[in-house]
């Protein structure tokens, strides 16, 4: 997993809820063996008509809005547990989502991806939309080692939760895997003593 | 000290408890498929690792395969090299399969509870959001990304937070024509389509304890939709008949053992949840979803809730689910024309989903201008329809009975639902394009689905019983 570093950007916004894995990448896509090539189909059916022509009206055909983060409404990644949602964000180009609210498995698989979903208050996120909206060239510093989120043009910043394990995983490189098999001991002397 | 049942299942799952990380969780059962799997055979292949104990985990193919001629080759390229993948990892990790052909293949969460692989007291995972379809046993089942798919697969482990405990009851009767999807289509439109998120839900209460095994595991099998990442139901007799003499299930002394254990598997009387809900049995009425998350639903009586109703900052991406169901503000949902009718899923696919429709269809005969598609979860389901004549009735009421898989409940085979047509589903999601592009999914109980299917309107089915 490649490593975590500050980041600043300008921002995608998606002032959507409840946006779904299903949206992200749709079922038809699922059928790849492999983790790459999966942003081509980020948001398909949003991003594109019955006929694969971009929707003009979509903020992601939409030249004005562009960059590494992602703003979207609250509850975002509900529904499947694919992981191919995270793979499309991440091979698309996204390094943080935004958003009020995530669906628990989702934040699981971005994080395991070194996609790091930042949870802040509604209002924030209504006042980056509103920020966004006014001047698209507006940027987002992301700093995870001090968990804050801050508005270059207007200096606003709100902290963020990160379990601290998870916060080390995303600036070390490293994975799950890694952690658990250094407690094999620990794994196999619980399987005979079960 | 008093504990939950979740609390008690994960505290004997513990490998290793470290203040500031995850605890280290033992996953008893593993279940693959073929969509979520090859990404994470690929991984041990790079990581040089083996299946750390192959044993525990349980192959199907069920996602991706057709429900129409499936002794033949798979006709579309994709699915057919997704499915042949899992058998060829399958053969070189040492994983039981039941593939296309074999028996006992079927929709992972039908075929796990059919073979007694699905146990009280049990972890379970998948790689699959629906995984809290197992919870119905009284097991710790969730659903799992692909990355964690590799842990289980390298370390027979997952790194978990404990997760927040909710207790849900239900108390009272149900009236007549309401079911186990009712309850759950109740609820989550009550607490909403994030409601339960970072909680483990125990259904509980009267109105639970009175359902089947079948009407419990479409009960925990959508805790997903509110969010939760599982739900379970203590075990009980009830648990205890239909788990007994199953095919991997534990036998003689073994069995004898086990029973003196799920007997301990019960939610202390003084145990602390971290949210209550309580709801009244009797109020539930056959329920319909009329937008675009499974939070959107009703009583099928009730007019479509309108725009202005919602909290200001909501209604923008209410009205987004609106125009895309092609549904108005206030407007009936009774009467609505209905073209496609899909009965199957994680959620409605097993033998009492089936007679149900059955007894209800006999008989009758569906509209002309609606096509009916009925999907077994497995194929024990289907010889068991068959075995009991339910076949003869279906086809009768001109409704097809397919071969077993996911099918149109996510429309990864052909089983789509064309853009723009109305199909009554008894699946879990009605999302945008889920069961096709542009496809507009109405999620109700596999009853009111035949209903719709006989008269080609969204009816009350209490009306025709």
């Amino acid at each position: 997993m490649k490593k975590f570093e500050t980041l600043t950007t300008t921002v995608v916004p998606l002032p959507i809820e409840n946006i779904d894995t299903d949206q992200i990448i749709p079922a038809r896509f699922l059928k790849a063996t492999t983790r790459e090539g999966f942003g081509d189909n980020l948001f398909r059916d949003w991003r594109y008509d019955s006929n694969n022509q971009p929707k003009a009206d979509f903020v992601m055909n939409d030249a004005t809005y562009q960059g590494k983060v992602l703003v979207a409404g609250k509850n975002f990644g509900c529904g499947s547990s694919r992981e191919h949602a995270a793979w499309a964000i991440q091979d698309y180009g996204f390094d943080v989502v935004i958003s009020s609210f995530f669906a628990d498995i989702f934040k699981g698989n971005a994080l395991n991806n070194g996609v790091l979903p930042i949870q802040v208050t509604d209002e924030f996120l209504e006042t980056i939309f509103d920020t966004v909206f006014k001047n698209p060239n507006t940027e987002i510093i992301v700093d995870l080692e001090n968990q804050t989120v801050t508005l270059s043009e207007t200096g606003a910043q709100q902290s963020f939760e990160i379990n601290p394990y998870k916060k080390s995983c995303l600036i070390n490189g490293y994975d799950d895997i890694d952690f658990i098999l250094n407690n094999k001991a620990s794994i196999e002397t619980f399987e005979q003593t079960k | 000290m008093s504990k939950t049942l979740v609390e008690k299942i994960w505290d004997a799952h513990v490998v290793k408890r470290e203040e500031g990380f995850p605890d280290i969780i033992y996953i008893d059962t593993h279940l693959i498929h073929e969509v979520t799997s090859p990404q994470a055979f690929d991984g041990l292949r790079k990581r040089g690792l083996p299946v750390f104990r192959p044993n525990q985990t349980v192959a199907t193919a069920d996602h991706n395969v057709p429900t129409l001629n499936q002794h033949l080759p798979i006709k579309e390229e994709l699915s057919r090299y997704q499915v042949d993948m899992l058998t060829k990892n399958c053969a070189e990790f040492g994983i039981n399969l039941y593939g296309l052909g074999h028996p006992y293949q079927g929709i992972v969460h039908v075929i796990g509870p059919e073979l007694g692989i699905t146990l009280p007291g049990k972890t379970m995972v998948c790689g699959d959001s629906h995984t809290s379809t197992h919870g119905a046993f009284g097991a710790i089942a969730f659903g799992i990304g692909t990355s964690q798919v590799e842990q289980v697969f390298a370390t027979q482990c997952l790194l978990q937070q404990k997760p927040k405990t909710m207790k849900i009851e239900v108390n009272g009767d149900l009236q007549k024509g309401v079911g186990a999807k009712d309850i759950i289509l109740y609820i989550i439109a009550k607490i909403s389509a994030a409601g339960g998120t970072g909680y483990f839900i125990e259904y509980a209460g009267s109105a639970i304890r009175s359902l089947s095994m079948e009407a419990r595991m479409t009960i925990c099998n959508m805790s997903i939709e509110m969010g939760a990442r599982g739900g379970l139901i203590a075990p009980d007799q009830t648990t205890f008949d239909y788990v007994e003499g199953r095919e991997f299930a534990p036998k003689g002394e073994e069995w004898d053992q086990a029973l003196a254990y799920w007997k301990t598997l019960y939610s202390d009387d003084d145990a602390q949840f971290d949210a209550v809900l309580e709801f009244d049995a009797a109020d539930i009425a056959p329920m319909i979803t009329y937008g675009t998350n499974p939070g959107m639903g009703m009583g099928i009586t009730e007019n479509i809730p309108a725009t202005q109703a919602q909290p200001e900052s909501e209604q923008p991406s209410y009205q987004k689910a609106l125009n895309y169901m092609g549904f108005a503000d206030d407007a009936p949902i009774l009467g609505k024309p209905v073209d496609y009718v899909f009965i199957g899923s994680c959620t409605n696919s097993r033998i009492e989903d089936l007679r149900e429709v059955a007894a209800f269809v006999q008989g009758k005969q569906k509209a002309e201008q609606v096509e009916v598609w009925i999907v077994p979860g497995s194929k024990q389901v289907e010889k068991q329809a068959i075995e009991e004549g339910l076949d003869k009735i279906f086809e009768a009421a001109g409704f097809q009975l397919r071969e077993p898989g996911c099918s149109a409940c996510l429309g990864m085979n052909e089983d789509k639902i064309p853009a723009g047509k109305y199909c009554v589903s008894t699946s879990n999601r009605n999302f945008e394009g889920r069961q096709g592009p542009n496809a507009r999914t109405m999620l109700v109980s596999p009853l009111t689905a035949a209903a719709a299917a006989v008269t080609g309107i969204i009816t009350d089915v209490r009306e025709l019983i």
